[in-house]
């Protein structure tokens, strides 16, 4: 069965970050996570799930400070960014070095950059539900559908 | 083989982990002769954060000027010098690589020991510029990048007893302060907020397990923005300035206990701070109340050699000199470099 997208339900920030390390085992070198969502949404903790699954060790922080952080010890450089406070992304900031490298670009906020962003990306929105519940929603890429989706909610 | 002890030392320390391109000339591993440091902080306050591209190209262009600044401010020459020291990590991979290649570049040229330096082991030394260290000792840093308890039985020999698991401290701040709507960086802005408010709402201290010194800074970041959803949810206002002032307290106390546990555990006298994060008043004088409480003897370096800075590193990468370790010119740039191999 071919899935459009997926809807899951996290009930934990363990649940989240599982989330993030089965959706890792699915990613391919280019692949770009446009990761959107309310401030506690989970958006770092599904973001470590991610980097854990990438066999990534050690702490991943939400890269405030420093906009991107580069990992590159695990089965895929990893690139993660945060850009809330991102105002003037028309620049040349060296996005596209990211975006169409080798590795897996992560975006926080991604909702900011949107313009910036290439075409084909796999578009994570994120919310709080019930308690400390959050509603997960993924949109692959076109034709990256059963790549990214399939079974990934079953894991 | 050691170097003759009588010998004097003059070492380049050069550093580009982040957003400042510093370099300095340090003597016998503890006499500052010169330090200059270029700071990038107002090209990347208006997009919020430091962004690495731009770091680099801003090393780039002003690398070479700031090494001979801090030559001619010490009044030395590249024939002088004993070795080149460099930040080989942890850091931003682009920004390291620009000091990395013009260590190695000086060090071909003037046939210098060239000597890579973890940033870490650099912040700690920053006190040694001011007193000489005295082991066996502690350190905290905590800055924007990293939150680590280190124990030091001697010049040179690193034991990591803790280490923050998500945020360092100083993102911890820069991510509240960004949720209460203040500018980058964030930290100085919650600490005079702070300053103004009084510590009364209720967030978490996470401890972790008891015999812990590990840190973790991400769930009281959610703490602080779940408060103010539910006020807002209930139509009610939260004083911003108690919210700074309690934000503040919740990490300070985690900070000063653990290190105050760590110089119990490891029986030492002298505890360093060290990293941006040191000038924190809220830090700065928790921490010193409790140290004189407990005997302890507390070493803060001043605010200048606090943040990110070259002497820091030429002062580690003298004591590396010293016992001759020296890297070759494959030397990398390693953005998440461990201080103990």
């Amino acid at each position: 069965m071919n899935q459009k997208r997926c809807d899951i339900v996290s009930s934990s920030s363990e649940e989240t970050r599982k989330l993030g390390r089965h959706l890792a085992e699915r990613l391919r070198p280019g692949d770009v996570i446009a990761l959107e969502g309310d401030l506690g949404a989970g958006k770092t903790t599904l973001s470590q799930g991610v980097a854990e699954g990438l066999g990534i060790q050690g702490p991943i922080d939400s890269p405030t400070f420093t906009l991107i952080k580069e990992y590159d010890e695990g089965r895929l450089p990893f690139y993660h960014m945060d850009v809330y406070r991102l105002d003037s992304w028309d620049e040349e900031l060296g996005w596209d070095d990211y975006f169409y490298g080798d590795g897996v670009t992560l975006v926080e906020w991604a909702d900011r950059i949107r313009p910036r962003l290439p075409e084909r990306i796999v578009r994570i929105q994120m919310n709080h539900g019930p308690g400390d519940s959050r509603y997960i929603q993924i949109i692959p890429p076109d034709g990256g559908e059963d790549r990214i989706c399939k079974g990934l909610s079953e894991g | 083989m050691k170097t003759n002890p009588n010998e004097k030392s003059l070492v380049l320390g050069i550093e580009t982990s982040c957003d400042e391109t510093s370099a300095a000339v340090v003597q016998d591993g503890h006499i500052l002769l010169s330090n200059v440091i270029s700071s990038q902080m107002e090209v990347h306050r208006r997009f919020g954060g430091v962004v690495p591209e731009v770091a680099s190209r801003r090393h780039v262009e002003r690398i070479t000027m700031v090494i001979q600044e801090a030559l001619d401010r010490a009044e030395v020459t590249q024939e002088d010098l004993s070795a080149v020291a460099v930040t080989q990590g942890p850091g931003l991979v682009g920004a390291l690589l620009i000091g990395v290649s013009a260590a190695k570049a000086l060090s071909f040229a003037a046939g210098l020991p060239l000597v890579g330096v973890h940033h870490i082991a650099g912040h700690i030394y920053a006190g040694h510029l001011v007193k000489p260290l005295r082991f066996p000792l502690v350190a905290l840093v905590a800055s924007g990048g990293h939150t680590e308890l280190i124990y030091m039985p001697s010049h040179n020999r690193f034991e990591r007893l803790g280490r923050t698991r998500d945020d360092a401290a100083g993102e911890a701040f820069d991510k509240v302060a960004r949720v209460l709507e203040l500018p980058y960086p964030g930290g100085p802005h919650i600490d005079r907020l702070a300053k103004k408010g009084n510590p009364t709402l209720d967030l978490p201290r996470a401890w972790l397990e008891p015999d812990s010194l590990d840190f973790s800074f991400s769930g009281l970041k959610s703490a602080v923005i779940n408060l103010l959803h539910n006020a807002r949810q209930r139509g009610e206002s939260v004083d911003a300035a108690d919210l700074a002032a309690s934000f503040q307290e919740s990490v300070v106390e985690v900070l000063v206990e653990k290190a105050i546990r760590a110089v119990r555990e490891k029986d030492v006298e002298e505890l360093v701070l060290a990293g941006g994060v040191s000038a924190n008043s809220g830090l700065r004088n928790e921490l010193s109340r409790r140290c004189q409480q407990e005997g302890i003897r507390l070493r803060i370096p001043p605010l200048e050699l606090c943040t990110d800075n070259a002497a820091m590193i030429a002062s580690a990468g003298t004591y590396r000199h010293l016992e001759r370790q020296y890297a070759g010119y494959d030397l990398n740039a390693v953005p998440n470099l461990p201080l103990v191999p």
